[in-house]
């Protein structure tokens, strides 16, 4: 049974701007799925149109088989976590945790119980009885998480809980988050722009862009064969390589600089053409097909990728740290089935 | 704190003695008066009808204070300093809780409702600022006696209470206050009249004191809407009961009694003082900073 569906869901406000134009999806039983995209691309209204904070223009939410469209957020058993924690200032820890469920006249014994529960999950009993302002980011990002947690719900909300702590507490968090939703099997949907987060956290990504679900996928579905130019080079550090070029109708690419690849697909003559390649699926060789014109070497110490020109277009290359390079020309190889295809003009993968 | 040994001497500037000057002149022209009037107040209404104001202190303060406050005065003499005391707290208090209440009431649904006309209802109680009671104090003079609520603690308060300041400071505080807590507090299952008590009203708490302060203040001071609408001398407030003994005493054709109205003019000062004092650091607290 699916958790969270939605049919024709679709958000335009007052003054006729379309933040969500109609979308179709599902989300089953304890999966973890990540919106991603870029700021304004419809994500977060996305979100706050499943915690209810936001009117539906039209379409229809469930919730567990049940029409939530016009239910009030604290009656559709969701539990929300904010970017900037959104605590009360003037309640401790404890009230902050259990505000929620008191509002819902829950039996104090049972409040109790859970908050404690939670604090302990995440090492908080020491702070029940401070004040938000009283704790580190880190600490008030748990607080906000031991709220959504006390209130046991059918699905948690995150809108970008980690972008305001620093990068080293982040990737903790991450993984803290994950384990804890893995744990806890909560349904969960989580909001960022960071396409790390999306990728190290997600069962399943949903790339959004200009009000638009571009792909739903795994993150391997979406990193390997991502859906159109935009997904392309919106996931992966560092982007994908696009290349202009055209159809010559014999299975191979004809690029804006004059170099011709062959590939395992049909193309039709005269096509206009995207081609996809991965830094990390290039291979510098002496005998190889392309000639790479490196102007700029840049050390990631794991890696080391290589920037300059492929027939006349922008190129990055990444290699491994054993690999030597520098400025200069340089001969390149890939794998044919690795390269991916886009229509030119709409951006679509073919 | 800085180790003080090691804080280096700050070099002398001429021009602290002028800042220094300027500052001092101006505390002792506010303060000499008080000095004046608590020093006359000790004296015998006698040796002051004949000599004026008195610098030093006399033996008669005692008597000045206890008849300030006990003795009754007035046409009727029904009215005592006491019950002046206790009308201006009732005044006072009622008027700036009063006040409180309707601006916080009042900026709540400005912000946080989806009205038609909210900016246009906000302008318009912002221009009440133009048209303070002293403006219309005809009509609403007119309106308070038609309700037959003259001589009445609810037709002293009332008139008085519609505010414009406080709205504002209000509407500004809440405009401040982070969207994601109000989301939270839906989520939460907080509907309007708990957000606003268990939210609102706590995160409000500096602000509220501040206000609170100023409306007391100013609703101690009150003196021509008091002066018009009660008529009744147990209604009396302090700062007009002091010109009454002395007006009182005058037209009885008797000595007036000036050390029990400056006695009376003492008093009438140190319940805005005390507040004033104890609540200084919320009062900042309240207006510069906020705990959000």
């Amino acid at each position: 049974m699916a958790q969270l569906s939605v049919e024709h869901l679709s958000k335009t406000y007052p003054n006729g701007v379309t933040a969500l134009h109609p979308c179709d999806f599902a989300i089953e039983r304890g999966e973890f799925v990540v919106l991603v995209g870029p700021s304004g691309c419809g994500k977060s209204t996305l979100l706050r149109m499943i915690a209810g904070l936001e009117d539906i223009s039209s379409g229809q939410m469930r919730i567990e088989d049940r029409v939530v469209n016009h239910v009030e957020p604290a009656e559709r058993d969701i539990a929300m976590v904010f970017q900037n924690y959104a605590l009360y200032p003037h309640m401790t820890v404890y009230r902050n945790m259990a505000y929620g469920i008191r509002n819902r006249r829950v039996p104090a014994a049972e409040i109790d119980r859970k908050v404690r529960d939670a604090a302990q999950m995440l090492n908080l009993t020491e702070y029940l009885d401070r004040r938000p302002a009283q704790l580190s980011g880190g600490q008030r990002q748990r607080v906000a998480m031991g709220r959504a947690i006390v209130r046991d719900p059918a699905l948690f909300l995150f809108d970008e809980p980690l972008s305001n702590l620093d990068a080293k507490l982040r990737n903790q968090m991450r993984i803290e988050i994950r384990a804890l939703q893995q744990r806890l099997g909560v349904t969960s949907v989580y909001v960022t722009h960071d396409q790390i987060e999306a990728m190290t956290m997600a069962d399943r990504i949903f790339v959004m862009n200009a009000g638009r679900i571009e792909q739903i996928g795994t993150p391997a579905e979406i990193y390997h064969r991502p859906a159109s130019t935009f997904v392309a080079s919106f996931m992966g550090a560092p982007p994908m390589n696009l290349l202009r070029g055209h159809g010559t109708g014999t299975g191979a690419v004809m690029l804006s600089g004059g170099l011709q690849l062959d590939l395992p697909m049909p193309t039709d003559a005269g096509r206009d053409l995207v081609l996809g390649l991965r830094p990390e699926d290039m291979r510098l060789s002496p005998d190889g097909p392309i000639r790479f014109d490196i102007q700029i070497v840049e050390e990631l110490g794991a890696t080391r990728l290589l920037h300059g020109q492929l027939s006349e277009q922008p190129f990055t290359v990444a290699v491994s740290k054993e690999t030597q390079a520098g400025p200069g020309i340089a001969r390149l190889a890939f794998a044919p089935d690795t390269a991916s295809l886009f229509c030119g003009q709409k951006g679509h993968r073919l | 704190m800085a180790d003080p040994v090691s804080t280096p001497r700050r070099p002398f500037r001429w021009s602290a003695i002028l800042d220094h000057g300027v500052l001092i002149a101006g505390a002792l022209f506010m303060l000499i008066p008080v000095y004046l009037a608590l020093t006359t107040a000790s004296h015998d209404k006698l040796l002051i009808q004949r000599e004026g104001l008195q610098w030093g202190f006399g033996d008669q303060a005692g008597a000045n204070f206890s008849a300030a406050l006990f003795q009754s005065g007035g046409f009727t003499g029904e009215i005592t300093g006491a019950t002046m005391l206790m009308n201006s707290f009732i005044l006072g208090i009622g008027f700036a809780i009063g006040k409180i209440v309707l601006s916080m009431m009042a900026a709540y649904a400005i912000v946080y409702f989806r009205l038609r006309f909210a900016t246009l209802a906000f302008w318009v109680i912002f221009t009440t600022l133009l048209l303070p009671l002293e403006v219309r104090i005809v009509p609403s003079y007119e309106v308070i006696q038609g309700l037959g609520l003259a001589n009445s603690y609810t037709g002293l308060i009332v008139p008085l209470l519609a505010s414009a300041t406080g709205t504002f400071f209000f509407r500004q505080f809440f405009l401040s206050i982070p969207e994601e807590l109000v989301d939270a507090a839906r989520i939460d299952g907080a509907g309007p009249v708990k957000f606003f008590i268990d939210i609102l009203v706590p995160l409000s708490r500096t602000m509220i004191a501040a206000i609170f302060i100023i409306m007391y203040v100013y609703g101690w001071n009150q003196y021509l809407w008091p002066t018009l609408i009660t008529t009744e001398e147990g209604l009396f407030t302090l700062v007009r009961g002091i010109r009454q003994i002395v007006q009182a005493m005058a037209e009885g054709s008797e000595i007036p009694d000036y050390g029990r109205a400056m006695a009376l003019a003492i008093v009438a000062m140190i319940p805005p003082v005390v507040i004033v004092i104890t609540c200084q650091s919320w009062f900042v607290k309240g207006l510069t900073e906020s705990d959000k």
